[in-house]
């Protein structure tokens, strides 16, 4: 895609709302580093760093009534869904006003059916036919909604994921696939996961659409992922969307990703999603150093609010574990 | 009243529901024009459709993952695992997804799966197996095993109509063999509770599925030789029935569980600590736990008839007990 055709369908807000969402994704995961280093999130976090441009570019496709089922990586897809800072730092900080009131951890579970978020499980890609039951559930009652979720390349050696894209294409159902392609499952390198050059090669083997996009560019995620679910809304069927990009820190906070080959990261940080956005508007003249610098304070402020309320809300009670284990 | 079969009355409770519920749908593997590998759903995808009756390629784990979305999403489906040997293919869906989802962020999963289980009909090390106890140790669950037609009816429907997802072990060793009269009309047998079968005085006889019908007919037996045996229907597995258990086990002091599943890490010893811990004064001999041994189930039939507990058994174990 070019760059003229992806703007041509979004106004200068569209554009400065991207932004918006991109830059809260990156300085709300640079605070939650921040807290997990000095001790202040319990148990562990997830790097966000390379995935900004994909998981908001993928959900700006969303429409208000379609589902979203995002996996760890996925934090841009949550607040751009609803989900405000502040319930997503009390989660990570295991408090009562977290999004799962501290039964799960940093971004798993975060579930809410009125965001019409659908929260995700360690096992990986346990989304996918999630994501396809919801699907079936809109053809069920001729709705016309869309499901969308997201799987990496580790979960694309799962036979769950072949079963997922299956299923979908035997229902053909209005469901769009989002592989976040970062080269590493952990500290196991694409080269020993699969031999393909595109995981959405394997679309074809389904009978639908495979389509690579640079997950760097969130214009272009964005618009393949418009084009997927039109399709998917007219009828058509499922599309699988493969996003390129590199993981930039370890697989957690825990993790320093040191078996990540250096320049493999310093090639990819000149293609850092945020950097190469700044740059398409700066070309377009969409974007001044003072918006940019009024946006940034709005976020610091934003993420400075988040943490402050976190920090004072409650922890639950030992003994709340033992409510709510079933549905009334 | 209807006199129904065990296999009727699973199909009638599913009929009605669907009939009653446009939310209701079935998911499984040859249900459609087929009618199910043991004839569940014969008719129903004349009655209602491909839409409400589908047919599932064999993707047990994404279909009942499927089946979970849609549950979230406002329908209330029911998924048949062909054989219960085949669901620890889509087991990390039931105990990982399935079963959490509420906790964690409050979102219900009314889900049924249906499990046809047991033994006894020579099918071999995996079309007979009982995996009840993988689920009872997922809390989120709700399991249910009945025994009669009656309650394989009410069961079904309180399952359907239940906010979390139930698995409903159906033993296939019933489906055709028991026949009972069943009540017409809107009525469901509520999940979590046992039902006293037969009043005894001697000893207490504990079991569900299958082996209902053993410990009565062995009570039939000993009753000859003046042992009054009274036989408690767990029906529920999760959650179990704690006041029941502990009021027979008060009544006669002499328990023996049973179950065709095998032994070690089974309901049984569930049922049998509950016992130990709660009502341990009251008891006046050992607990019995009767059980198929720790091996997978075997073929042959000589080989099967030793694996599976049956009256004979059970009655022996009874005379055992009350002679202690």
């Amino acid at each position: 895609m070019t760059l003229a055709t992806a703007v041509r369908s979004l106004t200068r807000d569209d554009l400065h709302t991207l932004l918006y969402w991109m830059r809260l994704t990156r300085a709300f995961d640079d605070r939650v580093r921040l807290l997990y280093n000095q001790g202040r999130i319990p148990g562990a976090a997830f790097s966000q760093r390379g995935h900004e441009a994909i998981s908001v570019g993928s959900s700006f496709a969303l429409g208000p009534d379609d589902v979203v089922a995002p996996m760890h990586r996925d934090l841009g897809a949550y607040l751009l869904r609803g989900m405000t800072p502040r319930r997503i730092m009390a989660q990570m900080m295991g408090r009562v006003t977290g999004v799962s009131r501290g039964r799960d951890v940093n971004t798993h579970g975060m579930g809410d059916l009125s965001l019409n978020i659908i929260g995700y499980v360690s096992p990986l890609p346990d989304s996918m036919p999630l994501a396809v039951g919801a699907a079936l559930a809109f053809q069920y009652r001729g709705e016309a909604r869309v499901a969308l979720t997201y799987f990496g390349d580790g979960s694309s050696s799962e036979g769950g994921c072949h079963e997922s894209l299956n299923l979908a294409a035997v229902w053909r159902a209005p469901v769009v696939f989002i592989c976040e392609n970062n080269q590493y499952a952990y500290s196991t390198p694409l080269s020993r996961q699969l031999t393909v050059e595109n995981i959405a090669d394997r679309a074809a083997g389904y009978g639908f659409p495979g389509i690579v996009v640079d997950g760097n560019d969130v214009l272009a995620v964005y618009e393949a992922t418009q084009a997927a679910m039109a399709r998917a809304r007219r009828g058509d069927g499922p599309t699988l969307i493969e996003c390129k990009t590199m993981r930039m820190l370890g697989h957690a906070y825990h993790d320093d990703g040191s078996y990540v080959p250096r320049d493999l990261l310093d090639e990819w940080s000149r293609r850092d999603p945020l950097l190469v956005y700044e740059r398409q508007l700066r070309d377009l003249g969409a974007l001044t150093d003072d918006e940019l610098a009024a946006l940034d304070r709005r976020i610091a402020a934003q993420v400075d609010d988040a943490v402050d309320f976190a920090e004072a809300s409650p922890w639950p009670a030992g003994e709340d574990c033992l409510e709510g284990v079933y549905a009334l | 009243m209807t006199e129904l079969t065990y296999l009727q009355a699973i199909s009638a409770a599913l009929w009605e529901e669907m009939e009653a519920d446009e939310r209701v749908l079935l998911l499984g593997e040859d249900i459609g024009p087929f009618g199910g590998a043991f004839k569940v759903t014969k008719g129903f995808v004349e009655r209602f459709g491909e839409r409400r009756v589908m047919d599932m390629p064999m993707s047990e784990w994404a279909f009942v993952g499927a089946a979970i979305g849609a549950a979230m999403l406002g329908l209330r489906p029911v998924v048949e695992i062909q054989f219960a040997d085949f669901i620890a293919t889509p087991f990390d869906m039931i105990v990982n997804q399935a079963a959490t989802c509420y906790y964690r962020w409050q979102a219900p999963v009314p889900l049924v799966i249906r499990a046809p289980s047991g033994g006894g009909l020579r099918a071999g090390p995996f079309h007979s197996q009982n995996p009840e106890a993988w689920f009872v140790h997922r809390p989120g669950l709700k399991v249910v095993a009945p025994a009669s037609p009656r309650d394989a009816k009410g069961l079904l429907r309180a399952a359907i109509r239940d906010n979390n997802p139930v698995i409903y072990f159906e033993n296939k060793y019933l489906y055709r063999k028991v026949k009972e009269d069943v009540p017409d009309g809107d009525w469901t047998v509520p999940i979590g509770q046992a039902d006293v079968k037969r009043r005894g005085r001697d000893v207490s006889v504990i079991a569900y599925g299958s082996m209902v019908y053993e410990a009565l007919e062995a009570a039939e037996t000993v009753a000859a030789g003046g042992i009054d045996v009274e036989v408690l229907d767990l029906r529920t597995l999760l959650p179990l029935d704690r006041d029941a258990i502990l009021g027979t086990a008060e009544r006669t002091g002499k328990v023996i569980v049973v179950h065709e599943a095998t032994l070690t890490g089974g309901v049984g010893g569930e049922v049998t600590a509950i016992i130990a811990e709660h009502a341990f004064e009251l008891l006046d001999a050992p607990l019995v736990r009767l059980a198929a041994p720790d091996t997978p189930v075997p073929f042959s039939p000589p080989l099967e008839d030793f694996f599976r507990p049956n009256a004979v058994k059970i009655a022996e174990a009874v005379r055992k007990l009350a002679a202690y």
